[in-house]
């Protein structure tokens, strides 16, 4: 085991998939000469090639256009989209052709594409580096999204989305790149998507979250232990769609009292989804209302440091959501 | 205004080929409309009278824009008379897209079902707050836990937020109750036996029992039922407190705008003298009497019809005369317009009873369970009296009783306190100030 960060594990992954199949390859923007502009494609370039690791035209479009293409002809491209932000131009790719290749042919063709998305709000990203726009494909059929949190996680659901035979949108939080370590097993591992995790167990509060949100969330629930005695189950979905809403609603049932937080906007966000399940399938053991913390509706994220922490959810929101929740 | 093309936004009432108060059938032409593309008749989409043309000719508006209104002659229903809103059905007609066809008529704020609400009568149905309805039924799983163990939400503490009755709460309550030695379940008490019934004779009338009347038979029975009633009376003489009234009544009606009564007065003289015996002011509870601190006063109400209701003025203490006087008008208005709020009619600590009002020299009033007394004041009358030299006077008369529950207290505790109020009620003279 050695100590790897959420971007040397991502970098591992795929280093690794690449050598043992020769069908994946990585193509983006600035992803093969320069190594990814967060440095997550270093060294792949040299090691693989210009043919496996492709700077591609500043074209969403093209880029998953292009991938959907090589797909379907035998390769595994993991696409990368340099911000969340920039997915707009790929959507009508991702929704109407990716999601629906082997519904549409029956199971003829499949789309084993990845593409890997960095989100999350950055001081000084604004207006186009710092969306969380994961919702969005949270309600096609066809697709996968997922988010891990930490490095061993994300290494092994990397692995699984590239050897998926079908499109996966793997969410990657840009400002826990560096902050989040953890010891990640060097022999080969996968993690089977569609599985949430739970983090931490507890009898008092389940909070749900994923990205720099849940990173707060544990870090809250240490000190509501700590400081007040509340015992919170933090559970992590890992797949946002489809959601593995059995553990979800499991800890619902055991502690009654349900907060879902997430960076996004809140409104219509993945956190409205888990929120709309639990309230209706774990209604009979529930002690609270259930209850979402995101961004409140305003275009995410302000330039402006002070307004954006004043309104993306930072520790001492998400504490306080916490607490109020625990003394309901 | 209908969409005359694919990328059309807008059009023009060219000509309106109909006026105000014409017939139109269904598809006959109704308007000219010019668009940037096209020219068109605007056949109608519906039959009946054109109630009101709401775009002039010559002007152009957005597609959707409603341009007329026609009255079809059908029963109105939510949606009012029909509207032209001609909007098409989007450009291919085999995807009636959900949401093309017009909003219904936004309903009128007239239907406001908030009516409901607080100033309904006090009977009505009034929407619960969400503090209520968070005290009261808590959440699913507490309400589940309740009714699966048997127990009251109510008489559980609740630590949650106003006092809330929590998951944690209502777990450790059953968990104590289990552990508690079993006691023996209280026997049932076996069913009334069936009631013989009144024979009705011919040219009786029979009166069905409103729900009113059947709480007051339910409370008055159990009251006399569980209190030992013991009664005594005091005669008090208020010549003083009558010729203060009279002089004084004019400009007291004038100044604060209700009449000047003699019931502040008693209420009053009642108030400070439960002070001094609080004993008066308590509730029997088994096997200890709890004297309540606050001192809330119900007041008596004969409602026409028979009905009988006491409204509670909360911390009596609080007011001099005047304030008495207001908040007695206003709770007796309240009370004969049935506004009166489950609020208004509980919390009661003693109740002042006024058959004075209606002529009544004595009365041996009912007490107002769970409370410990009640007390009545009675008709002032003139009467010959004989004063402390013998000589015969004609003087202004008050009888004052104290029905009172003798498990909680004695003759001896009720006859003070009525002597105090009795003090009180004579040290008036219409030189004293009312404050």
């Amino acid at each position: 085991m050695a100590v790897r960060t959420l971007l040397q594990a991502i970098h591992d992954a795929l280093a690794e998939e690449m050598r043992s199949d020769e069908r994946v390859m990585v193509l983006g923007e600035d992803v093969g000469r320069a190594g990814g502009v967060f440095r997550v494609t270093e060294g792949l370039q040299e090691e693989f090639g210009p043919y496996r690791v492709l700077d591609t035209p500043l074209a969403e479009s093209l880029i998953v256009g292009s991938a959907i293409g090589l797909s379907v002809n035998g390769m595994r491209p993991v696409a990368e989209i340099q911000f969340a932000d920039f997915i707009p131009p790929a959507f009508d790719q991702i929704v109407s052709e990716a999601a629906r290749f082997h519904y549409r042919s029956k199971g003829a063709w499949s789309v084993p594409l990845t593409i890997r998305v960095p989100y999350g709000a950055v001081h000084g990203g604004a207006l186009y580096h710092s969306q969380s726009n994961e919702a969005y494909f949270c309600q096609v059929p066809g697709l996968k999204v997922v988010a891990p949190t930490f490095p061993a996680d994300a290494k092994g659901m990397l692995k699984s989305a590239i050897r998926d035979p079908n499109p996966v949108l793997f969410y990657e939080h840009k400002r826990t790149y560096r902050l989040l370590k953890q010891e990640v097993p060097e022999e080969e591992y996968t993690l089977p998507l569609g599985r949430a995790k739970v983090h931490r167990r507890g009898q008092d509060i389940t909070v749900c979250s994923y990205g720099l949100m849940l990173q707060y969330v544990l870090e809250a629930a240490e000190r509501l232990s700590g400081e007040h005695g509340v015992q919170t189950e933090v559970v992590e979905p890992l797949t946002l769609y489809p959601l593995d809403r059995e553990t979800i609603l499991e800890s619902a049932r055991k502690t009654g009292k349900f907060l879902v937080v997430v960076e996004a906007n809140i409104t219509g966000s993945v956190a409205a989804e888990i929120a709309a399940t639990v309230a209706q399938e774990a209604f009979e053991w529930l002690d609270a209302p259930v209850m979402r913390l995101g961004t409140p509706d305003v275009p995410a994220a302000a330039f402006a440091r002070p307004l954006m922490d004043r309104l993306i959810p930072d520790r001492a929101r998400v504490e306080e959501a916490m607490l109020e929740l625990a003394r309901y | 205004m209908p969409q005359l093309g694919e990328s059309v936004t807008e059009g023009t009432i060219a000509r309106w080929l109909k006026a105000e108060g014409d017939e139109v059938e269904k598809d006959e032409p109704i308007a000219e409309v010019d668009t940037d593309k096209v020219s068109a008749e605007l056949p109608s989409p519906l039959a009946g009278r054109i109630e009101r043309l709401l775009v002039p000719e010559g002007a152009t508006v957005e597609v959707g824009t409603e341009i007329a209104l026609v009255a079809t002659g059908e029963e109105p229903g939510p949606d009012g008379p029909a509207r032209e809103d001609a909007r098409s059905e989007g450009p291919t007609e085999e995807f009636p897209a959900a949401g093309t066809r017009a909003q219904p008529v936004a309903a009128g704020p007239g239907e406001s079902r908030a009516a409901g609400r607080g100033e309904g009568d006090g009977r009505g149905a009034r929407v619960p707050s969400a503090e209520e309805l968070r005290l009261r039924r808590s959440s699913p799983v507490v309400r589940r836990l309740a009714a699966e163990h048997g127990v009251e939400i109510s008489s559980i503490r609740g630590t949650g937020v106003g006092g809330r009755v929590t998951k944690k709460d209502i777990e450790a309550y059953i968990r104590e109750r289990e552990a508690r030695p079993r006691e023996e379940a209280p026997p049932r008490p076996a069913p009334p036996p069936p009631r013989e019934r009144v024979e009705v004779h011919e040219g009786d009338e029979v009166v069905e029992v409103t729900s009113v009347r059947r709480a007051i038979a339910e409370r008055m029975s159990r009251s006399k039922r569980e209190a030992p009633h013991a009664w005594t009376l005091v005669e008090a003489d208020v010549s003083g407190l009558v010729g203060l009234r009279e002089v004084r009544k004019e400009e007291f009606r004038r100044r604060e705008g209700v009449n000047l009564t003699y019931l502040p007065f008693v209420v009053r003289a009642v108030v400070e003298s439960l002070k001094e015996h609080p004993v008066l002011n308590s509730v029997w509870d088994g096997d200890r009497i709890v004297l309540r601190k606050r001192i809330n006063i119900g007041i008596a109400v004969d409602l026409e019809e028979g009905a009988l209701i006491v409204p509670v003025i909360k911390d009596a203490d609080d007011y001099g005369i005047v304030g008495l006087a207001r908040r007695i008008d206003e709770v007796v208005r309240r009370a004969r317009q049935r506004r009166l709020s489950p609020d208004d009619v509980s919390g009661g600590t003693f109740t002042v009873n006024n058959p004075g009002a209606l002529g009544s020299v004595v009365s041996t009033p009912i007490i107002n369970h769970p409370q410990a007394a009640i007390l009545s004041a009675e008709a002032i009358v003139k009467r010959p009296v004989v004063l402390e030299d013998d000589a015969i006077a004609v003087r202004s008369m008050m009888n004052l009783e104290v029905s009172f529950d003798h498990r909680i207290l004695d003759g001896g505790a009720a006859l003070r306190f009525l002597n105090a109020v009795k003090r009180r009620l004579e040290s008036y003279t219409p030189e004293s100030e009312i404050g």
